[in-house]
């Protein structure tokens, strides 16, 4: 089902393209604060780069770079970032995502707080957006059955 | 028979819903619920409220925190059904 396809030309341009689309996913993401773009935006750009390394190269070289169990466990830690930045203003006794109490808790003043507080959450969303798209991918192209898929090519 | 029935019960649902939209407000009409309370809020507030100079962002992360959070809970639950369903060992 997911072919070796031995092209040079495919094989090399996503090569050299693949740091920058994932250089470009963080832009994305780190810039989402003041210009278009964000946590959503970045993740599915970074998914892209593992999506094209599966499809430039093979499943074996996607699962190498990202392995199956790291890619579930980034499922799950996304929204727990997410969670926890809201639950940690609780410390302080304030509100549920209140990020200005942020500041009591690291050195900063509680603008520059609200300022990493929604970056936090925004990383968390860009996470679990990155490892879902490409958990969802993998499972479809494969049919469900991943290194098995492989074996029954002959590979 | 069972089809059938579902059908009948999609149409009428279909149809309620249909003739509810009816009672919307005019699109871009200036005295529309929200355009009264929530819009001006945000846009008026937002520097005095949040410190965040861009109100997309302050609206995305602050007002409607919890509606980002669920977002993120809601693809988290869609790859894990994926992998509940596809994964299936056969």
């Amino acid at each position: 089902m997911v072919k070796d396809l031995e092209d040079v030309v495919i094989r090399t341009v996503s090569r050299i393209l693949i740091p920058f689309i994932q250089i470009y996913g963080l832009y994305v993401f780190v810039h989402g604060h003041g210009s278009p773009g964000g946590g959503f935006q970045g993740g599915c750009i970074v998914a892209a780069s593992f999506i094209l390394l599966a499809v430039a190269f093979n499943l074996r070289e996607s699962k190498r770079r990202l392995k199956e169990r790291t890619n579930a466990i980034f499922c799950a830690l996304g929204v727990f970032i997410y969670a926890g930045t809201g639950y940690l203003s609780f410390l302080y006794s304030g509100n549920f995502l209140d990020y200005g109490q942020l500041s009591n808790l690291f050195p900063t003043d509680p603008i520059k707080a609200r300022y990493y507080g929604m970056a936090m959450i925004e990383l968390g969303v860009q996470i679990t957006v990155m490892a879902v798209m490409v958990s969802i991918f993998l499972d479809l192209i494969t049919a469900g059955k991943h290194e098995k898929t492989l074996e029954e090519d002959g590979k | 028979m069972n089809k059938i029935a579902a059908l009948i019960v999609t149409l009428i649902v279909g149809g309620v819903l249909f003739y509810s939209t009816a009672f919307f407000p005019k699109w871009g009409d200036p005295k529309q619920p929200a355009s009264i309370h929530v819009s001006p809020r945000y846009i008026e507030m937002t520097l005095a409220e949040t410190k965040v100079p861009n109100a997309v962002t302050s609206v995305l992360a602050d007002y409607r925190g919890y509606d980002t959070m669920f977002e993120t809970s809601v693809i988290f639950t869609a790859g894990i059904a994926v992998m509940m369903l596809i994964r299936r060992s056969r």
